[in-house]
């Protein structure tokens, strides 16, 4: 699904060069559900950026779903973004004056879908993450909880292959963190490959594999073998 | 797509009124100016008679002193009027399909028709038949007088649409009696709506003078011994006893224009005018190197300056306004959109495209333009109404430029969609560019 091979960016001011990626290679297989982690200043965010095709980079191969991005013009690397990508923000990213309905039409827009396909797309996301009674309220009368799940439906709406979610839990409570990672997983079993960028361990420990940046590179690289799925984290504190 | 832009961009005017407030008031201020100014210019500066621009020319010979041209300004041309045996040497020539010699009278107009106002003094054109077919002036009632009342003279007289309406009603007047000072002279036609502006045909008081009031055979001049009421200019020292010492002298103080159906009808006027000159060089006139011109009107409007060098610098400055206008409103522009960034980074990481992006800033650019340049016309209209209102007088003059058409509307347009792409064009291609993971994390 993803295979980074030897990426390299780099960061340049006046006076310092930052290598915030270097010689940094990671593969992730179809349906895997990988966790990133790593300090700060490690790496995670340019990786998170580069993956989701919002920055480039300067060496190295990256092939999405067996598309080489590399050198690919603005509107191709917008286009594969939309059709293989769903994005999970840790403050959410919804628009505040859209209302819940037309936040998780945004991307359906953009791949110019007939407006029956998007309605019945936008109603069927929003059911799953069980918010279709809220479709015409605003970000800002939804708990933060609610608000990460339009972000998810907003997310799967397209059916994307891949999704990034960086630190999606990061701005919840407990108990909204634990329903939005049961309804990754939930959306993982359904076949979407999902990167969780995070640097809570709990968290880490839900996804079938753990990847460690550390200074720019991935610290223990190893082509991917099929992982059992741990025990869910309610099983595994009522353990 | 395009309604989905415009959608989104009537959401984010909303968002911000007082910032919309500003930008829609700058742009339609800018274009409210220029359009006034425009409006006014071209007016001004328009032909009245374009429809004949390649038929109808002023006709003017340098008969001025030899020592100094007629005019300091102009020391190219030659003196606008002729001389009274000049101005009758070029109407008798033949060649013309029409030709037309004129000046400005004056006197008391009156009636004896019942119910009739009191005598008023006026303007009153002393001029030859030709007149009417020539200018292509519309009749409501009646018609002209023939060429052979011009030799008689024949007491006729044709009487403008207001004249009628003043000592007659209204009513058809042909064939009752206008009293022009002391003598009666019978109606054979009245004017519908005319005045043309700028008032070509005379330029010597002013390019939106007074109309005349009524119309009088030329033949009256020698008759009546009528002076003109415009400019009369003499340059050379002569004995000037009698009314025929007048009409030999070389001051100068007719009008002369003709009409000639095609190129070779004007060789043929142009030969003869030279031919006119040389022969009359001989005995010992038009001492000046030869300067004998056929002028169409939108030239003649130009050696007259009719629209000034003010005029042209009112239209820089308008212009120089509104660059202002819609500098202020790119900076507003750019502030806004930078202001709502993080949506646009949610965006691009959503699948938009940078020119996805720049289309639907843009759009957002033309729908401020399209509700500026509507208030704009709104405000040129409340505009051109006080300007109106400020110089109105009873015959229009200068006020009678001073309407929106279709000329003033097109450019209203085109200043509309210029000052969409030049106010809304380097914004949204900014935020266009911008990177959206950086904009994703300041959300």
């Amino acid at each position: 699904m993803l295979a980074m091979r030897h990426i390299s960016k780099v960061f340049r001011t006046d006076l310092i060069e930052t290598h915030a990626l270097r010689d940094f290679s990671l593969e992730v297989a179809e349906g895997e559900f990988v966790a990133v982690t790593g300090p700060s200043g490690s790496g995670k965010t340019t990786f998170l950026n580069v993956a989701g095709l919002l920055e480039g980079f300067d060496s190295g191969t990256y092939l999405l779903d067996g598309v080489d991005t590399s050198g690919l013009a603005d509107d191709a690397r917008s286009r594969l973004r939309n059709e293989k990508i769903g994005f999970i923000f840790q403050s959410f990213n919804l628009i505040p004056d859209l209302d819940i309905f037309d936040n998780v039409d945004v991307p359906l827009r953009y791949r110019r879908m007939k407006a029956a396909e998007r309605r019945e797309r936008i109603a069927s996301a929003l059911d799953l993450v069980g918010l279709a009674s809220r479709a015409h309220h605003l970000p800002s009368q939804l708990s933060g909880g609610q608000q990460q799940r339009v972000a998810i439906a907003r997310a799967i709406a397209g059916d994307p292959k891949f999704l990034l979610a960086d630190e999606p839990t990061g701005n919840l409570d407990s108990l909204m963190a634990r329903q939005v990672m049961d309804l990754l997983e939930q959306i993982n079993e359904m076949g979407t490959t999902i990167v969780l960028v995070t640097h809570d361990p709990e968290l880490a420990r839900r996804a079938q594999r753990n990847v460690q940046i550390v200074d720019g590179q991935v610290s223990d690289f190893r082509p991917y073998e099929p992982h059992a799925r741990p025990a869910p984290m309610a099983a595994a504190a009522t353990a | 797509m395009f309604g989905y832009y415009v959608k989104l961009a009537a959401r984010s005017l909303r968002r911000n009124p007082g910032i919309t407030s500003l930008m829609v008031l700058a742009i339609a201020l800018g274009i409210a100016v220029c359009v006034i100014t425009l409006t006014v210019y071209h007016g001004m500066s328009s032909n009245p008679l374009w429809w004949k621009n390649d038929r109808v020319y002023a006709v003017t010979l340098d008969s001025w002193d030899p020592e100094e041209p007629a005019d300091d300004k102009h020391p190219d041309l030659p003196p606008p009027q002729l001389t009274w045996r000049d101005a009758e040497a070029v109407t008798a020539s033949g060649i013309p399909l029409r030709a037309v010699r004129m000046f400005k009278g004056f006197g008391v107009v009156s009636s004896d028709a019942a119910g009739s106002v009191r005598p008023e003094n006026a303007i009153v054109r002393v001029t030859s038949a030709d007149f009417f077919g020539l200018f292509d002036v519309p009749f409501r009632h009646g018609g002209g007088w023939k060429a052979a009342a011009d030799s008689g003279p024949e007491p006729v007289a044709v009487l403008s649409r207001e004249t009628n309406e003043r000592f007659f009603g209204g009513a058809n007047s042909v064939g009752r009696t206008i009293r022009w000072d002391d003598r009666a002279f019978r109606v054979v036609g009245v004017l519908d709506d005319w005045h043309p502006a700028p008032n070509f045909y005379d330029l010597n008081n002013g390019a939106f003078d007074e109309p005349e009031a009524m119309y009088v055979p030329i033949g009256w001049a020698p008759v009546l011994e009528l002076k003109s009421a415009g400019n009369t200019n003499c340059w050379k020292p002569e004995e000037i006893k009698t009314y025929a010492d007048f009409m030999a002298s070389e001051c100068i103080w007719l009008q002369a224009w003709v009409e000639l159906p095609d190129s070779a009808a004007r060789v043929r006027m142009q030969g003869w005018l030279d031919n006119y000159v040389a022969t009359e060089r001989k005995s010992g006139r038009f001492q000046r190197p030869d300067n004998n011109r056929l002028t169409p009107v939108d030239q003649w409007l130009r050696d007259n300056d009719v629209v000034g060098n003010d005029n042209r610098m009112l239209i820089a400055l308008a212009f120089a306004f509104l660059s202002v206008c819609l500098i202020n409103t790119v900076g507003l522009l750019l502030a806004k959109f930078l202001g709502s960034a993080s949506i646009t980074g949610v965006r691009r990481a959503l699948g938009a495209s940078r020119r996805q992006v720049f289309l639907q800033h843009l759009a957002e650019a033309g729908l401020l333009a399209g509700v500026g340049a509507g208030l704009g016309v709104l405000l040129s209209l409340l505009g051109l109404y006080g300007l109106r209102a400020m110089y109105a007088s009873p015959w229009g003059g200068v006020t009678s430029v001073m309407h929106v058409n279709a000329w003033s509307l097109a450019v209203t347009v085109a200043l509309a969609v210029g000052a969409a792409l030049a106010a809304g064009l380097y914004p949204a291609w900014r935020i266009g560019r911008l990177a959206p993971s950086v904009y994703l994390k300041s959300q």
